[in-house]
């Protein structure tokens, strides 16, 4: 039972913290409830529908389907992160200063509620699609004790579901000056981590043939299963045996988004 | 034409960039083999069968790898260029039984 808690726990873990930080990052936006509650909405009947897809996407492209269909969807992500960043460097210190009255008008949130929605659908997707199937060739084993395998797998999903609204009820305490600051980085760097496990799944799909290999190993000095390794992986993409292409991402991808976000910052704020 | 024939005479060499298939079967939560011996320092193709009827994560943090393994199907997984060495490997639904290790000589 621990074991399959412990299982479901990691498969939601990157989800549940993504949802925690846009959920934080959005607040004083209106209707962001009902967006975020659309967005887990859809991305769980996705995790179905793919779970159920699971064997014909991975027989796609000889074999290597599931990886093409994780780089893509990976690769969505990684692309709305990046703009929701640069749209958050023009209008956060707006947002910061309106958080505590009624929110932003609905009319320049709504296009953003939505990506964030869409955003939070994919994740929830590509993790729950995971979640999906460990619990379901659970629930198909005939041997007994399927059934505190399972309820293992509902504490592991709740012990999901809590860290992230734990990290959400940190990050909301952050004070409104350095509010945008911090979720800004995190999504930063959560998008950076994001670019490098798309080149991998390129690489392990044979896709991207060059820079393949290991660059360094860090991993006796830092191991990717330890609790450390386990959190800097998620939220900075920290990668033992990181390839040269997973650099190459990760950099291009932080360097193009602090790029937007520098072009974007709102020069209008001094003079209001 | 001379173009084409020295094309063509490369061809076999580019398919050799690939070593040839190497295979791993899940049964019974298991890996069969449980060992497994590569070349080094080439990009090879394993083809992993899952026999059970229950889908199986191939997870290998050595290697850098990993990929979901739908119950009763196969999947690919490219590897390396692999320095020498041990590359353990597991099957992360069920860790307890389904370990396993690839060598690269």
């Amino acid at each position: 039972m621990l074991g399959s808690a412990l299982i479901v726990f990691r498969e939601t873990l990157e989800a549940a913290l993504l949802i925690g930080i846009l959920a934080a990052a959005s607040r004083g936006l209106s209707g962001r409830n009902l967006w975020l509650s659309i967005g887990i909405a859809i991305g769980l009947a996705g995790a179905l529908v793919v779970a159920g897809l699971t064997g014909y996407i991975a027989e796609m492209a000889e074999g290597t389907g599931q990886e093409l269909f994780n780089a893509a969807v990976l690769g969505a992500a990684v692309v709305m992160l990046g703009w929701h960043n640069i749209w958050m460097a023009r209008h956060g210190r707006q947002m910061a200063a309106q958080a505590k009255s009624v929110g932003l008008e609905v009319q320049s949130g709504r296009r953003e509620m939505s990506a964030l929605a869409a955003l939070i659908a994919l994740a929830v997707l590509r993790e729950g699609s995971e979640t999906v199937l460990f619990l379901y060739g659970l629930a198909m084993d005939d041997r007994s004790g399927a059934l505190s395998m399972l309820s293992g797998g509902m504490f592991g999903l709740l012990g999901g579901i809590a860290v992230g609204s734990m990290l959400y009820a940190g990050l909301v305490r952050i004070p409104v000056r350095h509010f945008f600051t911090v979720t800004g980085a995190l999504i930063l760097f959560l998008a950076a981590g994001m670019a490098a496990q798309m080149a991998r799944f390129l690489v392990q799909g044979d896709v991207i043939q060059f820079l393949n290999a290991p660059l360094w190993d860090t991993s006796s000095v830092l191991p990717m299963d330890s609790f450390l390794g386990n959190l800097l992986h998620l939220f900075a993409g920290y990668d033992a045996r990181p390839s040269g292409i997973q650099l190459l991402f990760y950099t291009l991808t932080l360097g193009a988004i602090l790029f937007g976000m520098s072009r974007n910052r709102a020069p209008s704020l001094r003079t209001t | 034409m001379k173009h084409v024939l020295l094309a063509l005479s490369l061809l076999p060499a580019l398919v050799l960039a690939i070593e040839g298939d190497y295979s791993l079967t899940i049964r019974n939560h298991q890996f069969v083999p449980d060992q497994l011996v590569v070349p080094a320092g080439k990009k090879i193709k394993l083809v992993i069968s899952n026999a059970d009827s229950t889908p199986e994560e191939f997870e290998s943090y050595t290697l850098n790898r990993e990929k979901v393994i739908p119950g009763n199907s196969k999947a690919s997984v490219y590897l390396g260029p692999l320095k020498p060495g041990k590359y353990e490997f597991i099957g992360e639904f069920h860790e307890a039984t389904a370990r396993g290790v690839i060598e690269a000589q």
